[in-house]
């Protein structure tokens, strides 16, 4: 493999990957189907699509970790077989992946070597390796102690991490997998000036992504998937965001939701001083304080990773917090056996979770279970001492007919439904369950264009009823097409409250990396 | 007790800890690479049986230990296959092994000997002898003076009886299991094998990914446990006993994954905790009830004291032991 | 949708899995010299082939039903209980105190409180593992592991120094006074007009036996609790969302799990020996788990597995009894089955899920 860089390559070289009709099938889903893509040496080539549509199918069938059906891969105009990581690293293909794949409790040092050590003896591999990490350090201004534990890094440094891997491997083509989504915008313009450095020593890109700020920021050329299939290839000076989206998706889409203004009513909800320490004895909330109003949808925005989560679990009752939390005057119980998930219901907060597969659903009970997931306790679900299944089986299809839940079946596992229809049968139960206040994260992530409209119908109705709702989603678009009032965390703590027609994303974007211009 | 008794109770708890050792590090490979291992007693019962037979049969020790080896191997492979090729529980296989074991030893034994289960008693070449040192007292000496050894022993100075009593006159294998500790420790932290092996019990997908087989370390590191129980079983009845008797193990597997985890998975922990485990042992044989001050120490509890203090280190009110990130988990690619 | 129909999961497998242990039973058999067809007749008629074998049959059973649920309810919180033998064991300690020291006019009152004390030390015994697994994330396999050792000690100290006879070289508890004696199948039957051998140990236990499965049925289908349960077995940080305190869930279903292991004792220290001895339990808890695994955590299956182990057992006793074949053939048998139908598992259920693929593919 001829590792050098490839900057003086003429246009009609090679294609450094090119793929001929590749399909991949998992069972009775078709993942890839007939997809073929040339990605020229020395660019960076965006692959766009929603949750779904096979963009990390694509990529891991590249790295070695699927076999396609059908197709064929050529690298540098080669025709390569990839069966597995090991022939991908010897083709010079690295790859960083959405959920990094670091040994935690391993030095920086350790997990760059390991599996390509050069000899059955450590110490002399790590001494070299010692020599090139600084060596590729100081080329691509990619500078992280390689002593450190990588647990102990920030997320965004254990990014760096991966790459070095992959340089340190002579990696050529370098795929990245939805990086931003941990990062905050300070770091994400941070790797986009490693990315574009690479490029410029000649290193062939792949970035996948759903974002697409990132694609029209970065990338030459840009892919577009949907549904398993590849349905065009841009160069991205050509394209414009709009055009992206409606290939994306199959046709025009509104970027912006229609709703009327939001009639506040009285405050029900006040949370005063909220701060939460987790496991580790790291302050996750940081003394958070806010109020919601009858009929209104306040957005959190934010990072992943930033005390969203935390503050969720708080109000939704199954994590310990300090501070205060009235509801409607009535102060809530923030620890002890008062805080749980379903007095808190009770009470009238429900709660749409950030993971419905992890939290929302059990996925290997039947629909019908459920939708009485959290109100099993609920007086109109019990017969004397035992449970009253047939009554929770006629309100669980009630409610999945209301929701449009397809098929409409409620014998079946939750995990049978598509994730847009799983999302369906958590808000459902949640807004039927008529609360005060719904707490709703992440209401559409992995969630098709289908589902998501109707689930933003079904959140604006339900403000439109006079109920107060706090949303938190890691999407500016999202929180800027719901929301009637945005507010900013950052590290545990709200940087900022704004109105939505009174910002932009520039300025959510800096509260959002813990940059308040106003404040200072 | 005077100063003899001590160095003897010493010896003994050498020998006693001797296969508590090995399966401890038998252990150690396996759970270190991610796969939890509780069919340890399992392996080493058809190692002892197996080895015990051969031996018996063959007259000659090595093939029986080699016999052990294979054996111990073979149930190995079987926990192998269930947990790293078919993802299955391994807790739940490691129940399976132990029964198959418990099983087929004593239907082997029987069909083969016809002795109710047992090998015949191993006689001069079908056992381990024990190794003398130089300069210590030995059987030599004995035949030379008139006197036995144990006399000889006796009337030797402090350093002597250390010496001949303590360090010297034990199986081969005893010095074999005592090199493992640093073997061991060499391995896993100064090889790339060591680093893999590492790896792939904290993070399977970054192996993966790396371009390594997780499946191949996985199968070497449960390989080497297989080897290291069959040298424990073989030793059991090769070298402290004579020959297989019906669950002769009695437990040790289980005291092995105690000290294991009292080790906290670390190679010269597991010595430190064999030996002490091995030293209740040695007190409960030769010591029975135990009075100290008019109180009575019944000897079922020194006996069960392993076990209790292994549930008090789980307890984690000794130093919290945390196992290997990914041990006990199937590993399924996924993005 | 579902990869195959949910009777090829509940009963197609565990029956793969026990035709694939009977095979290898068989070359085992083979192996040893003797005829695998001739001995399968021969349990067959020595454990249902008379009355007398029925009893046996139906005795064993009875331990295996207690223990089998024991590890199923367990199961279904996701918790891997070993340590049925231990509790069984204390359940034992619980029955010889409840029958040794109160003189009881009847013994329908003597099985009340036998009940209530082995199943309070069986799940007091279960409940220092579950508070660990729960407080302190002590792993709950290896906790068990170790009660069992410490259950074993604590047996051998209370038999030889405290409840031993004067006297008596045998590690053993006095015999139950006679009130406290269970009525055997046969005791019920001839009333009846059904004529039951006089000399096998099935009891009254058998039908207490029955009735826990009614009420393990619904406990975990039908009750708040069982849905509880199960929601924890599925997905702890589902059921911290919907309120579930897994904490609670942990050690409730581990004290129900252990409370079923020591009731165990009222049929085998009870009914059968009428004394406590050493090693009463003679590895029942330890078939719960086999049990439990083949019979799919249902209180129907794990009915009919431990009817198949009753089988085993009085069957594998009789094979002792006639031919070369050692006991030790059902504790083969039964590593077989908990490995096809625990471990394995994947290895039968992979095969089939594609061939029903195939199937439903052929058919659209």
């Amino acid at each position: 493999m001829n590792a050098t860089a490839n900057k003086e390559r003429p246009e009609t070289a090679a294609p450094a990957i090119e793929l001929r009709g590749i399909s991949k099938a998992f069972g009775p889903v078709q993942a890839n189907k007939d997809i073929s893509i040339r990605v020229m040496p020395g660019t960076i080539h965006g692959i766009i699509g929603e949750n779904g549509a096979g963009k990390s199918t694509l990529m891991s069938i590249l790295y070695g970790f699927y076999k396609a059906d059908a197709g064929e891969i050529f690298i540098n105009g080669n025709k390569t077989e990839i069966p597995d990581s090991q022939a991908a690293i010897a083709s010079g293909i690295g790859m960083v992946f959405q959920h990094f794949k670091l040994v935690p409790n391993f030095t920086v040092l350790e997990n760059v070597v390991l599996g390509a050590e050069d000899g059955a003896m450590l110490r002399p591999t790590l001494a070299k390796a010692r020599a090139s990490l600084t060596e590729i350090a100081r080329e691509y201004e990619l500078h992280v102690d390689p002593d450190a534990i990588v647990e102990e890094l920030s997320v965004g440094h254990q990014q760096r991490v991966e790459i070095l891997k992959a340089l340190y491997r002579q990696a050529d083509i370098l795929i990245l997998d939805e990086p931003t989504g941990v990062l905050t915008p300070a770091e994400a313009d941070q790797l986009f000036r490693i990315l574009a450095r690479l490029k410029e020593e000649g290193k062939t890109i792949i970035l996948i992504t759903h974002k697409l700020r990132e694609i029209m920021e970065i990338t030459d050329t840009v892919s577009v998937m949907r549904r398993g299939e590849m349905t065009a290839t841009v160069k991205t000076s050509e394209t414009s965001p709009e055009q992206l989206a409606e290939l994306m998706v199959g046709r025009k889409v509104l970027l912006r939701v229609d709703k009327e203004a939001a009639n506040p009513g009285e405050t029900i909800l006040v949370v005063k001083n909220l701060r939460q320490f987790d496991d580790q004895g790291v302050e996750r909330l940081k003394g958070i304080s806010l109020n919601l109003k009858a009929g209104e949808i306040l957005g959190i925005a934010g990072v992943a990773g930033n005390g969203q989560s935390e503050l969720l679990e708080v109000l939704g009752g199954y994590a310990n917090a300090t501070g205060e939390v009235t509801l409607k005057g009535n102060a809530l119980p923030l620890s002890g056996s008062g805080a749980n998930g379903r007095i808190r219901r009770e009470s009238g907060i429900g709660h749409v979770p950030e993971d419905r597969q992890q939290e929302g659903l059990i996925m290997d009970f039947k629909a019908w279970e459920n939708m009485a997931f959290g109100y099993h306790h609920a007086p109109e679900y019990q017969n004397g001492m035992l449970m009253d299944n047939a009554a929770i089986q006629k309100e669980a299809l009630a409610k999945m007919e209301r929701f449009d839940v397809r098929p409409p079946n409620p014998a079946l596992n939750a995990k049978n439904f598509s994730g847009g229809n799983q999302q369906k049968i958590v808000v459902a139960r949640e807004i039927e369950n008529n609360p005060d206040v719904l707490l709703i994260g992440q209401p559409t992530r992995g969630v098709d264009i289908g589902a998501i409209e109707f689930i933003h119908q079904q959140i604006i109705q339900l403000r439109d009823e006079g109920k107060a709702i706090l949303l938190v989603s890691v999407e500016l678009d999202e929180i800027f097409s719901l929301s009637d009032r945005i507010a900013v965390m950052f590290d545990g703590q709200i940087m900022g409250e704004r109105m939505p027609n009174e910002t932009d994303e520039k300025e959510l974007g800096l509260l959002m990396a813990g940059i308040n211009e106003k404040a200072a | 007790m005077d100063f003899l008794t001590l160095i003897q109770v010493l010896d003994s708890t050498l020998r006693l800890a001797t296969p508590l050792l090995l399966a401890c590090l038998a252990g150690l490979y396996s759970e270190r690479a991610g796969i939890f291992d509780i069919g340890l007693e399992g392996k080493m019962l058809v190692a002892a049986m197996f080895a015990g037979a051969v031996a018996a049969v063959s007259g000659n020790v090595w093939m029986g230990l080699l016999a052990g080896i294979a054996a111990s191997m073979s149930l190995s492979a079987l926990h192998g296959i269930a947990s790293i090729t078919f993802r299955g529980n391994q807790l739940i296989s490691g129940v399976a092994i132990n029964f198959l074991a418990a099983g087929m030893t004593v239907l082997v034994a029987q069909s083969w000997f016809g002795q109710g289960g047992r090998t015949p008693s191993l006689m001069g070449g079908g056992r381990f002898d024990g190794i003398e040192l130089p300069f210590a007292i030995g059987p030599k000496d004995a035949a030379l003076s008139d006197l036995s050894v144990t006399k000889l022993i006796e009337q030797a100075g402090p350093i002597q009886q250390v010496y001949s009593e303590l360090i010297s006159g034990h199986t081969i294998l005893v010095y074999v299991a005592l090199l493992c500790v640093p073997a061991t420790w060499w391995l896993l932290f100064r090889t790339r094998f060591g680093l893999r092996l590492r790896a792939v019990g904290e993070a399977p997908e970054a192996v993966d990914t790396a371009g390594v087989s997780v499946v191949g370390l996985r199968f070497a590191a449960v390989a080497i446990c297989g080897v290291l129980c069959g040298v424990a079983g073989a030793y059991l009845a090769t070298g402290l006993q004579a020959g297989f008797v019906k669950d002769m193990t009695a437990g040790r597997g289980f005291i092995a994954l105690a000290a294991l985890i009292f080790a906290k998975w670390r190679p010269w922990y597991a010595l430190s905790a064999t030996l002490l485990f091995g030293l209740l042992q040695a007190i409960a044989v030769r010591f029975q009830n135990i009075e100290i001050g008019g109180f009575v120490i019944p000897v079922q509890f020194t006996e069960s004291l392993p076990y209790i203090l292994t549930v008090v280190i789980l307890a984690g009110f000794v130093g919290k032991a945390i196992p290997p990130r990914a041990g006990g988990e199937p590993y399924v690619k996924e993005n | 949708m579902e990869k195959m129909p949910r009777w090829a999961d509940v009963v197609l497998i565990p029956l793969i899995s026990l035709l694939l242990a009977a095979f290898i039973s068989a070359l085992v058999i083979i192996a040893i010299g003797e005829d695998p067809i001739a001995a399968v007749k021969l349990m067959i008629n020595g454990a249902l082939g008379s009355t007398y074998g029925w009893g046996y049959t139906l005795y064993y059973a009875t331990n295996f039903i207690f223990t089998g649920l024991a590890v199923a309810v367990a199961f279904h919180a996701r918790m891997f209980n070993i340590g049925g033998e231990g509790q069984a064991m204390l359940g034992g300690l619980g029955v010889a105190i409840a029958c040794l020291y109160i003189p009881w006019p009847h013994w329908t009152v003597a099985l009340l409180a036998a009940i209530v004390m082995s199943g309070l030390l069986g799940a007091a015994w279960a409940a220092i593992p579950a508070y660990l697994q729960a407080k302190r994330g002590s792993h709950i396999v290896i906790t068990t592991i170790m009660f069992n050792f410490i259950a074993a000690g604590l047996l051998n100290y209370v038999l030889v120094n405290v409840m031993r006879p004067a006297g008596s070289m045998d590690p053993a508890s006095a015999k139950f006074p006679e009130p406290t004696h269970l009525p055997t199948l046969h005791d019920m039957l001839t009333p009846l007009g059904i004529s039951f051998s006089k000399a096998a140990p099935a009891n009254v236990s058998l039908f207490v036996a029955l009735i826990a499965c009614v009420l393990v049925w619904l406990l975990i289908w039908r009750m708040k609790l069982g849905y509880e349960i199960r929601a924890q077995g599925h997905s702890e940080s589902a059921a911290k969302y919907a309120g579930i305190n897994p904490t609670r869930i942990i050690i409730i279903s581990m004290l129900i799990s252990g409370g079923l292991a020591g009731a165990m004792a009222i049929n085998n220290v009870m009914g059968e020996a009428e004394r406590l001895v050493m090693n009463a339990t003679e590895g029942a808890g330890f078939i719960g788990i086999a049990v439990a695994l083949m019979g799919r955590n249902h209180p129907f299956g794990v009915v009919l597995a431990a009817v198949l182990f009753g089988f085993l057992y009085q069957g594998g006793a009789e094979l002792a009894l006639w031919t070369d074949i050692p006991r030790e053939l059902i504790v083969v048998i039964q590593a077989l089955v908990i490995l096809f139908t625990g471990a394995l598992d994947n290895m039968v259920r992979m095969p089939l899920e594609r061939i029903f693929l195939a199937l439903r593919k052929e058919r659209n």
